[in-house]
Parts: C-alpha cells; structure tokens; sequence
C-alpha cells in the first residue's frame, strides 16, 4: 500500500497542473453524485466509466473514495469530501458549508474496488503531461503488475520522453511480462535483468514470486538473477556493516584516547578512567538540567556548552587525583591500578548516592536527532556526530602533542623520562597536566555518550575493559595506534556480530586481542628503542 | 628423613599457621555439634557455613599472593579459575539432584529441560562421580591457566598488560556463562542443590564437614605454598618479581618458573571455588565479574602480601568487614571498600602483617617510595617489595 500512498500524494498536487483538455462523454458531476447511491457493483462500473473520460477532474473524488473520505449526506443527497473538519464539493475542490441537519454516511469500497480505483488512476496518469504523474503512475503498476496493462504501457513508452520515467516505464513493463504467464519465453527471459537492475529493494521479492510460478527455461535466468542481487545486497550489508563498526570504533576511541595518554606517558593504567566519562556524561546532564530550567532557549546547545563544562570538571579531577594519590604511587604501576580502583568504586557510589541509582536522561538537540540516507547506507544524525565529534578530538590532540610546548614534553617523558627531566622538563607538572588532559578527554567521550547510552553510575564499566583492549591491541605512546586499534575493533565487532551474535563475538575479538599479544606484546604500533626497555 | 627434610623446608611460621586451622577444624565443628545452642560456646550452624566461606576465600587469597606476592603477577583473573572450580563442584551437585528437580527429570537438570535440552551436552558426562568432579575442579582452572600462562609468559607480556589481559580473561568467561546455550544454566547458575556424596547439602552435620574440609584444605594449601616458596624455585620466583631481566640474564627460564606459579596457584582457586559452592549454595556467572578479582587482590594487599598468613588474615578480615557493612550501612560499603583500596596502597604496602616492621621496624628509616622506584616507570615491571632496597635496573 506503501506505492499507492505515494500515487495519492503526487495525485494531490494534480488539479493545479492540469488543465482538463480531454473530450466528455460522460456526465462527472452526475456521475459521482450518483455514487451516492450506488451499490458495489454499481460503484465500480461507475469507478470504471469515470476513469474513461481520463478527465483529470476526477481524480480527486475517486482518490476520496478509495481513501474512505467521500460521504453522502443523507439529508440533501449531496456527496461531500470531508477533510478533517471541512467539507469539499468532489468535483470543484470548493469548500461547502453543509447544514446543521447534515447526516453523514461514508460510501463503503472494498479492497477490489481500491485496486480498482488505484489502477485506473495509474492508467489515467500515465499519459499525463506531467512527468512526475507519469513517474508515479509507472510505479504504481510495477507495484501492482497485470497483462491488461502491457498495451497501455507499450503506448506510453513509446510516446516517452523522459528518461527517468521511460526507465520506469521500461520497469513496470518488464515486472508485468516477467509475472505474465502469457508472454513469449524470451520476452520473459529478456525481463528478468531489467526487474533485477531496476526494481529497487522489491526486485528480490518480484524475482522470487516469478519463481515459484516460471517454466523450467525461465527459472535458471531468474535464480541467477536473484544470486546476483543477494551479492549485491552483501556488498551493501557489508558497507553498512563497515558503517556500524566505524561508530562503534569512534565511541571507542573518545573512550580509550584518554587512557592511551596517561598509559603512554606515565605508565599507569587508570582504573577510574571509565569513571571520568561517567562524570562527563552527569555533567552534561546537569547542565542540561541547568539550561532548561534557567535558559530554555539555549536549550538545543545545551551538549555544545556542556563540552567545555565536562572538559574542565573531569580534568580538574583528573589533576586533583594526580596531586593527590598518583603521584604517590609512581613506579608502582599495579599499586595505581588497585588505587585507582577504589577511586572507581568510590566514584561511583558518589554519584549514586547523589542522583541516585537509576538512569538519567539528556535530550538529544533536533540536529541530532532522525537519520539521512547515503546512497543505500541509512546513518542516524547521533552517530554520524559523535564520529566527526571523535575525528575532531582526535585531530586536535594531535595537535596537542605536536605543535604545543606541552606536547612537546609529554612527547619527551613518554620517550624517555629520565632524559626528560635531566634537560629540565619539569615531569611532575608534564604528569599532572598529561592526567588531567586524558581525564578531560574521558569527560568529553561521556558528552558524546550521553546521545546512545543511558547515563547510569555504572556507565564507565561498560566501557573500560574496551578501552584497555583499544589500548593493549594499538600500542602505547602512539596515537596512530589508538586510532587504528579503535576502528579495527570496532569493525570486526560488527562483522562478528551477525555470524556470532553480540556476546560471543565479543569473547571472541578478546580471544583473539590475547592471541594477537603474543605476537606482538606491545601492541601494533609499539614505541621502538630504549625507551621500551624490556 | 623426609620429615626432617619437610621440617626445614617450613619455617615455624608456617607450622603454626597450619596447626591452627588443622585445630580450628576440629574445634569449630565440636563447638556446633557439641555444645548444645544457647550454651557458652556454642557456634551457630550458620555461622559454620559463614566461616567456612571466609576460609574458602582465604585459600583464593592465598593462591593470588602465590603469582602475586612471590612472584611478581598481578593476576586479575583468579576469580575466574576460583569460578570454574565452583562449576565443576556445582555440575556434580546439580547431577546429584537427580529426579527431584522441578521437572523431575533423572538425567537432565531442571534449567537444561525448561531450554529444551534433550540429552545432556557431552561436557556434563561424568559429573555425576563425586571424584570425576574432583579431578575436573583441578584440571579445569589449571589447564585454562596453564595455557593462558604459556602464551603470556612466552611472549613475556608482563606487568600491567598482563593484569589487563587476566581481566579480559575473566570478563570473557562471564559473557560466556552468561549465555544459556552454554550450557551452564546462564544468569541464574547452578543451584538449589540437595546431596554431596549422599548426605543432604543443608544439614548440620554437613555443614560442619564441609567447614572441616575447608580448614584442612587451607592448611594444605598452607603447607604446599610454604614448601614451595622456601624451596629453590620459590628463591627463583621471589628473584623473577624483583628483578625479572636479570634472573633471566643469569640463566633461569623466567617464563617456566611463573608458569609454575601461576598453574599451581590456579588450581588452588578451583579448589578454593569447588569448596565455596556447596556451602554457599549457589554458583553463578556473577562470580567471574571482573570486580569480585580485584576484590581478591585487596584482600591480599590488606592482610599483606609476600607472607604466607598476610592474605589469610586479609581476606577473614576485609569479608568480615564487608558482611558487617553489607547489613549494617549496606550504602557505605563501597565507600569503604574503595577507601581501603586506595588507604592500602598508599600507607600500608605491607599490609596488615606488615604493620610492626612498617611502624616500628628497621625499615622505618627509609622511605617508602625510594627515588630509584620513581624511574623505573618505564620499566613497566613491579618492584614488589616495598621498604626494602630495590634492586638496581638490569640495564
């Protein structure tokens, strides 16, 4: 029903366009006053006699009718269609105000007279001066296919023009030949690569009604027809897929950047990580929260002011755990794991102590929300930020570390620290600054978190063992590295996942990380030289 | 001889510790089953069992300290192979309740028959002989721990990417068991068990044993840690967590002496879980979550690790606290679990038992973060033993 929808509403744009020039042997406003009146089978010779005037003027009341919008009024014997509230002469398209005894009473179709009724509006269009009528109206009987229709349509693809429509026109005869039992062989035959290349996402299903009812010759050309479509259809499937695991891989790489930093530069793994994109998602939670109730209008920018705010709040946490128990514990990389653990617990029952234990809610802004299609890939607006948002990240910490003083000597401490500080880099100050960078990153990858995952106090765990798979697969001190470990994981997630299912291809991405160790125990792009030391 | 040989291999450290759970095994039980209730004395059932879970966890803890405090591995994936023991045990108990399941099914559990399940999957052939299930508690973790080992050890991944790669480890098998098509009764586990070795599960009487084989099996697990870490190869293991490089310059295989370590402490997990099941009565996935491991590392750290009583001591002491918390400030728990976590590492590095020495001993003059610790970050390695001299960078 989905094409007719269509038809109807390129319909509804007809009476402006055309202008009736055909010839009447039929009385129209009789005639659909009678319809009034009439039974069934009534109606549809009348349906039937209308559509042969192929008088524009029609279409209205006979797409009213197919609709269920055309109602007799039983007091004055006058047929209306009603829209909404107001009421229309059928014929003219005028508003008629009806009385206060106004008895209305819906003229009954029935699903064969809709057929009915939608043919012969395809029909009638079909010559329509209009090419998007015509485009239409070629649809329609690819959708609904019937042998009677082959003259009309071979007349139309003579007198065509157009060559998006003479196409579609060429479609909808091929569909009618291929599904006629009636047609010559090689008629049928030469249909089926026209129906495989043309019909859209329906050319799967049309090839395989023709299937089941083809001769024997037939069946051949159409089953390789079909294996060709089902390839290209795994290409796209493939791309889509490539698609999912490139955002899943972006959301990985906002999450494990951070980490990869502080690893690289200071060695330790940082347990509270995945904490740090917790308290980046609450507070764009909070700001939401502030903005809506102090400064509405502000409201669709509530996720680009939150940016700044979770970058700031994370990293000053971030410092403020570095002063306060990291810096303690260095050369004792296991030790700051276990600390930075109960720093995570501690965090956490924080947080649900406050806002409780259930999930919170942020809005999407309206630019982030619904979805566009990319040629056969269909991309939700969330996603398809968040991944310019992780590229953006990325390429600014880039920066960071190459054209900044302070990337500079972090370069130099993740390099060789001893060296760093013996030519005065002053490496507690680089490791303070270096936390509070990764933690501020954690806060921003839980902004972007906040548009696909529920904000929860549990919400860094789920991300902190992948993250230290991005970390361990790409290498430390090198965020090439991370990039590359973030998308290849991501990627083969998603390609994983149909074949496995979502639990056991991931089992098998950390099986398969564990065995990839071996090979290479520093990760893909591991740092080279003394630095490495073991 | 061989006792004498025995004897100087423990030091009298070890002969206490162990002659104190072989008594507390035999006191414990006579205190329940003797004393009558009310009496001065007298230990509640329940409180048997409550013990017998401490004890249980005592032996974890003690298998961690084994990798971790002698040898250097900070392993965050013990939960794992003290989860699978607890399977094993399980799958024997859950074949013991035979056709008094819901579903009344004699061969097939009751969680097997609700998913359709017509015949029992071949990995469940056998559990139904109790020393079957036995040998599968020691053989499961120690394989699984054994190849683990030799693939990490081989390629020497060491340090904190070996923790990440345990924790990987134990988060992929409770995914694993998550799934109900393993097979292994998915999220909710194997439980509502009725017979081990045909005397009911919930009585009193098995209780106290249970709590008995549990005591024995820590002092056991006592025992075979203190023969080992005083033997050569525990020399070995402690010179591979000071300074892993240069053990391996002089000579010794490194990756065969952790993997020593780290199968043998394994299969001490499974037992440890295999003990621990039927006193609490249920095993599920939630056992492998990747916190209940570093929770073992904690308790290893409080009580002290290095020492053969330390791990014990923490771990009694730190699920002590935890039932105290869990039923008196059930919202502060994590605040003090993660208070110790981080109290822990920065003012007690040694723990609970090394708390004399730390406050009072030789070691009080020098600091607890030597300036040659602060540039070994790079080194990636963990110079374990904190107070005393560090062992200079084979370079």
């Amino acid at each position: 029903m989905l094409n007719l929808r269509t038809i109807l509403l390129a319909l509804l744009a007809l009476p402006f366009l055309l202008t009736p020039a055909r010839a009447q042997d039929v009385d129209i406003p009789a005639s659909i006053a009678a319809m009034g009146e009439a039974n069934l089978r009534e109606l549809t010779q009348l349906v039937s006699d209308l559509a042969a005037t192929g008088d524009p003027a029609v279409i209205p009341a006979l797409e009213a009718l197919a609709e269920g919008d055309l109602y007799l009024d039983e007091t004055s014997g006058t047929v209306v269609v009603q829209r909404g509230s107001t009421h229309l002469d059928p014929v003219s398209g005028d508003e008629i105000s009806l009385g206060e005894a106004a008895d209305l009473s819906r003229i009954r179709v029935n699903n064969s007279l809709r057929r009915d009724i939608a043919a012969a509006l395809s029909g009638m269009t079909l010559m329509s001066d209009n090419p998007r009528t015509r485009l239409s109206a070629a649809q329609g009987f690819t959708a609904r296919p019937d042998a009677a229709n082959l003259p009309l349509l071979d007349e139309a693809i003579a007198a065509e023009t157009d060559t998006a429509v003479l196409k579609a026109m060429q479609t909808a005869r091929a569909v009618t030949v291929l599904g006629d039992g009636d047609s010559a062989l090689e008629d049928r035959q030469a249909a089926v690569p026209i129906v495989a290349q043309s019909a859209g996402r329906a050319a799967s299903t049309i090839l395989n009604a023709a299937l089941a009812e083809a001769p024997e010759a037939l069946q051949a050309t159409i089953s390789s027809a079909i294996a060709g479509l089902e390839q290209e259809r795994a290409v796209w499937n493939a791309l889509q897929n490539v698609w999912f695991g490139m955002s899943l891989g972006s959301v990985l790489l906002l999450a494990a950047i951070g980490l990869a930093i502080t690893f690289g530069v200071m060695g330790v793994i940082n347990m509270a990580h995945g904490e740090m994109v917790m308290l980046g998602a609450y507070t764009t939670f909070l700001v939401q929260l502030v903005i809506r109730q102090n400064f509405p209008f502000l409201l669709d920018q509530s996720l680009l002011i939150a940016l700044p705010v979770a970058f700031l709040v994370t990293g000053a946490i971030g410092v403020c755990i570095e002063r306060g128990i990291i810096r303690w514990l260095y050369g004792r990389p296991l030790e700051t794991l276990l600390a930075t653990w109960g720093l995570s617990l501690i965090l956490q029952q924080t947080v649900r102590s406050i806002f409780g234990p259930t999930n919170q809610m942020v809005i999407a802004p309206t630019w982030m929300s619904g979805s566009f299609e990319f040629y056969g890939l269909s991309i939700t607006y969330g996603r398809f930020w968040i991944f310019i948002f992780a590229a953006v990240v990325f390429a600014m910490l880039l920066l960071v570390l190459n054209r900044t003083p302070l990337g500079l000597q972090m370069r130099a401490v993740t390099q060789n620290r001893r060296m760093a500080s013996s030519m005065g880099i002053r490496t507690p100050f680089v490791d303070a600054m270096t936390f509070g960078l990764g933690s501020g990153i954690a806060g921003l990858a839980g902004v972007a978190l906040t548009q696909i995952d529920n904000i929860s106090p549990n919400l860094g765990q789920n991300y902190i063992i992948d993250s230290f798979m991005v970390v361990v697969f790409g290498g430390v001190g090198n965020l090439w590295g991370t990039l590359v470990g973030a998308l290849t994981l991501g990627v083969a997630n998603k390609f994983l996942e149909p074949y496995a299912g979502a639990v056991l291809g991931k089992i098998l991405i950390l099986v398969l990380i564990i065995l990839f160790i071996q090979r290479r125990p520093r990760g893909l792009f591991a740092l080279k030289g003394r630095a490495v030391e073991q | 001889m061989l006792t004498q040989a025995l004897f100087r291999a423990l030091d009298r450290k070890a002969v206490w510790v162990i002659s104190i759970f072989l008594a507390v095994a035999i006191l414990v039980p006579m205190a329940n089953l003797l004393i009558p209730p009310g009496q001065f004395g007298h230990v509640p059932t329940y409180l048997v069992s409550l013990l017998g879970k401490y004890l249980s966890y005592a032996i974890l803890a003690l298998a961690l300290d084994l990798v971790w405090g002698y040898c250097g591995i900070l392993s965050l994936g013990h939960g794992a192979f003290f989860a699978l023991g607890g399977y094993a045990m399980g799958m024997y108990l859950m074949r013991q309740i035979g056709s008094r399941g819901v579903y009344g099914n004699p061969t097939l559990p009751d969680f097997m028959v609700f998913l359709n399940y017509r015949e029992l999957p071949w990995y469940w052939l056998g559990f139904d002989n109790f020393w079957f299930a036995l040998a599968m508690v020691v053989f499961v973790p120690g394989l699984l721990a054994f190849i683990f080992g030799f693939f990490a050890f081989r390629s020497r991944v060491t340090g904190v990417y070996l923790s990440i790669m345990t924790q990987a480890m134990t988060f992929a098998l409770l995914l694993a068991f998550f799934r109900n098509d393993m097979g292994f009764g998915g999220n909710n586990g194997l439980t509502d068990f009725k017979d081990i070795l045909g005397a009911p599960v919930q009585s009193q009487t098995t209780r106290t044993a249970l709590f008995a084989a549990t005591a024995v099996a820590l002092a056991i697990s006592v025992f075979i840690c203190s023969l080992i870490v005083n033997s050569k190869l525990g020399k070995v293991m402690i010179a591979v967590r000071d300074a892993e490089s240069r053990t391996r310059f002089i000579g010794y295989r490194v990756e065969y002496v952790k993997l020593f370590a780290f199968t043998v402490s394994a299969i001490m997990a499974g037992v440890a879980g295999a003990l621990y099941v039927p006193q609490v009565g249920i095993i599920n996935p939630g056992e492998f979550e990747p916190g209940n491991s570093i929770e073992v590392v904690i308790w290893t750290a409080v009580g002290g690790r290095g020492t053969l009583i330390g791990p014990i001591i923490g771990a009694i002491a730190v699920n002590m606290g935890k039932s105290w918390f869990t039923s008196a400030l059930p919202d502060l728990w994590l605040f003090a679990l993660g208070a110790l976590f981080v109290f822990v590492t920065l003012f007690m590095p040694k723990g609970i038992v090394g708390l004399w020495s730390q406050l009072f001993g030789k070691s009080r003059s020098k600091p607890v973060i030597t300036p040659s610790q602060s540039s070994d970050i790079e080194r990636g390695e963990d110079p374990a033993s904190f107070g005393s001299p560090q062992p200079k960078p084979a370079e």
